[in-house]
């Protein structure tokens, strides 16, 4: 039985947590990541290392909740403490298999926006805090885990700007621009998980507190849904204890994402 | 002119420069730097900013930047101008700088609407193999202002912790400020100089400035005051809003010792005392 009253972050902190494989190097980025890339540490990944662009490489946790990568609980213990161009290079190079980010706005072939809404960069009806280091991380990793809240005004058939770039218009265009790898491989959002399947989203699996049905309501482009789609895997009771005791008052995992 | 800050990324971030900034109604600023954490925030609500070069702006525990959305969206307390940049590629504008070329090539973002966003960058292709690049220009600030947790009077500055793109940026400079937690003899920097992000030649002032960093984190020295970007986000939903807070943190308080003495007992508690690294013998 899975324990009741699992918030959906909690729901997202464990499915991003299956996706660190052992071994793998992860930029973590903040939130849910950094709590998923944790879980993973101490569950079926232990010889997983995280990644954090302003220079950091840790092969443990930090041993308290942060709240920016820069806290100096994540310094403390630290492997190796650089500057963001090593970090970046190793990026840049290949050397990083998996890297997390999120996003305000995404359309099915994995594009995603964090700049502006509205169509004109320069006249902003919403203006956002812009890429980070989430536009490299999507350009240059080998493989992209995106973590985002549902609803149709986030989940659109075109995007007012790419941050981003995810697969851009379909198969083969990732190779076109020149992009020398990588592209989404999973959308996990508050709802459900999709994977990217020819460039494009299919829904594989929705929360326990959600329904193909909703996903669909809440979903701006045509639904494409898998053959075996099925209920996300809850979090087992282990992970659940891992969650709350890094982020005992749900300062991440209560507030959505 | 063109000043650099906030370089190490979340820490280290030097605030008690930027509020120095507003008292003195410094105005026509381009600010540079990757994340800034509220920093650029308000120099953007107190009129001090005409142009933005950086990767992200906002309250990264908190949430969106509310001076900085007034003045895109509205206007209001001016218009700015945004280069848009990631943290690579911001990375690289400065490493190139600090080596004195015109631009360093890079495969990132090359799909992305950011590298048409920004004017300043040039889609090129590899003349070795024909594959293609985005040539991002050397950024080379006026000023780059550093905080360090302690430098001597010549301004040999050791910084643990992140560096971010704090030494690029330093060297890419004109010239370069550092606010010193704590100035020592110029014995204990040579005693470990792997630890010096910038050496003297490039500095212009060093300013004994103990908790400049406040609320930002500075490593071994003082933790992040998390309530206090959440109470900033909170305080500044309006221009109003703002305008308070600025009068009670900034302009009330005539310098940093009186800004370090409004937080009363909240700020001898963020200390830490951090633990040794192991010795190291040169």
């Amino acid at each position: 039985m899975a324990p009741v009253d699992v918030s959906p972050g909690e729901v997202m902190v464990a499915q991003a947590a299956r996706e660190i494989q052992d071994g793998e190097r992860v930029f973590v980025g903040m939130r849910l990541p950094l709590i998923a890339f944790v879980v993973a540490k101490r569950t079926h990944a232990p010889n997983a290392v995280g990644l954090f662009e302003l220079g950091i490489v840790r092969d443990q946790p930090a041993r308290e909740l942060l709240y920016t990568m820069g806290d100096p609980p994540n310094v403390a213990g630290a492997v190796w403490c650089a500057r963001t161009i090593d970090l970046m290079g190793l990026l840049q190079r290949g050397d990083v298999d998996a890297g997390f980010i999120g996003g305000a706005e995404i359309d099915r072939h994995g594009n995603l926006n964090t700049t502006v809404i509205g169509e004109d960069r320069k006249n902003p009806s919403v203006q956002l805090p812009g890429s980070g280091g989430g536009a490299d991380i999507a350009s240059l990793a080998h493989r992209l885990i995106v973590i985002m809240a549902h609803d149709r005004r986030r989940l659109r058939e075109r995007v007012d700007f790419i941050t981003s770039p995810g697969y851009g218009d379909g198969p083969g265009w990732r190779d076109r621009v020149g992009f020398p790898r990588g592209g989404p491989a999973v959308l996990i959002t508050t709802l459900g998980v999709f994977r990217f399947v020819g460039g494009e989203a299919v829904l594989r699996s929705y929360h326990t507190h959600s329904s193909v049905a909703d996903i669909r309501e809440q979903t701006g482009w045509e639904l494409r849904v898998a053959d075996d789609v099925h209920q996300t895997e809850p979090p087992s009771a282990d992970v659940l204890a891992i969650v709350r005791e890094y982020d005992p008052e749900g300062f991440w995992t209560r507030r959505g994402e | 002119m063109s000043i650099a800050l906030g370089c190490s990324l979340e820490p280290a971030i030097p605030f008690a420069f930027v509020h120095e900034l507003i008292r003195q109604r410094r105005r026509e600023l381009e600010v540079i730097g990757p994340i800034s954490d509220i920093a650029f925030d308000m120099l953007i609500g107190a009129g001090c900013v005409r142009r933005v070069t950086a990767a992200w702006i906002g309250n990264v525990s908190a949430g969106l930047a509310h001076c900085y959305r007034r003045a895109m969206e509205h206007g209001v307390p001016n218009r700015i101008e945004v280069r848009d940049h990631t943290n690579f590629t911001l990375a690289q504008a400065l490493l190139a700088g600090a080596l004195g070329a015109p631009y360093l090539p890079t495969r990132t973002i090359i799909g992305s609407d950011i590298a048409r966003a920004n004017p300043t960058f040039v889609p090129s292709t590899s003349p070795f193999d024909g594959t293609p690049l985005l040539l991002v220009p050397a950024i080379t600030p006026d000023l780059t202002v550093l905080a360090v947790q302690r430098a001597d009077g010549d301004g040999n500055a050791h910084l643990w912790g992140p560096w971010g793109v704090a030494q690029e940026a330093a060297l890419a400079a004109g010239a370069v400020v550092i606010l010193a937690d704590q100035v020592v003899a110029r014995d204990v920097i040579a005693s470990d100089p792997n630890r010096t992000i910038v050496p003297g030649t490039k500095v212009v002032a060093v300013v004994e400035a103990p908790g400049a960093c406040h609320p930002s984190p500075l490593q071994g020295r003082y933790a992040r005051d998390h309530e206090f970007f959440h109470e900033y986000h909170r305080a500044t939903r309006t221009a109003e809003g703002f305008a308070g807070w600025l009068a009670d943190w900034v302009d009330g308080t005539p310098d940093h010792a009186a800004y370090l003495a409004r937080l009363g007992e909240r700020w001898p508690a963020l200390r830490l005392t951090g633990t040794p690294a192991a010795e190291a013998r040169f």
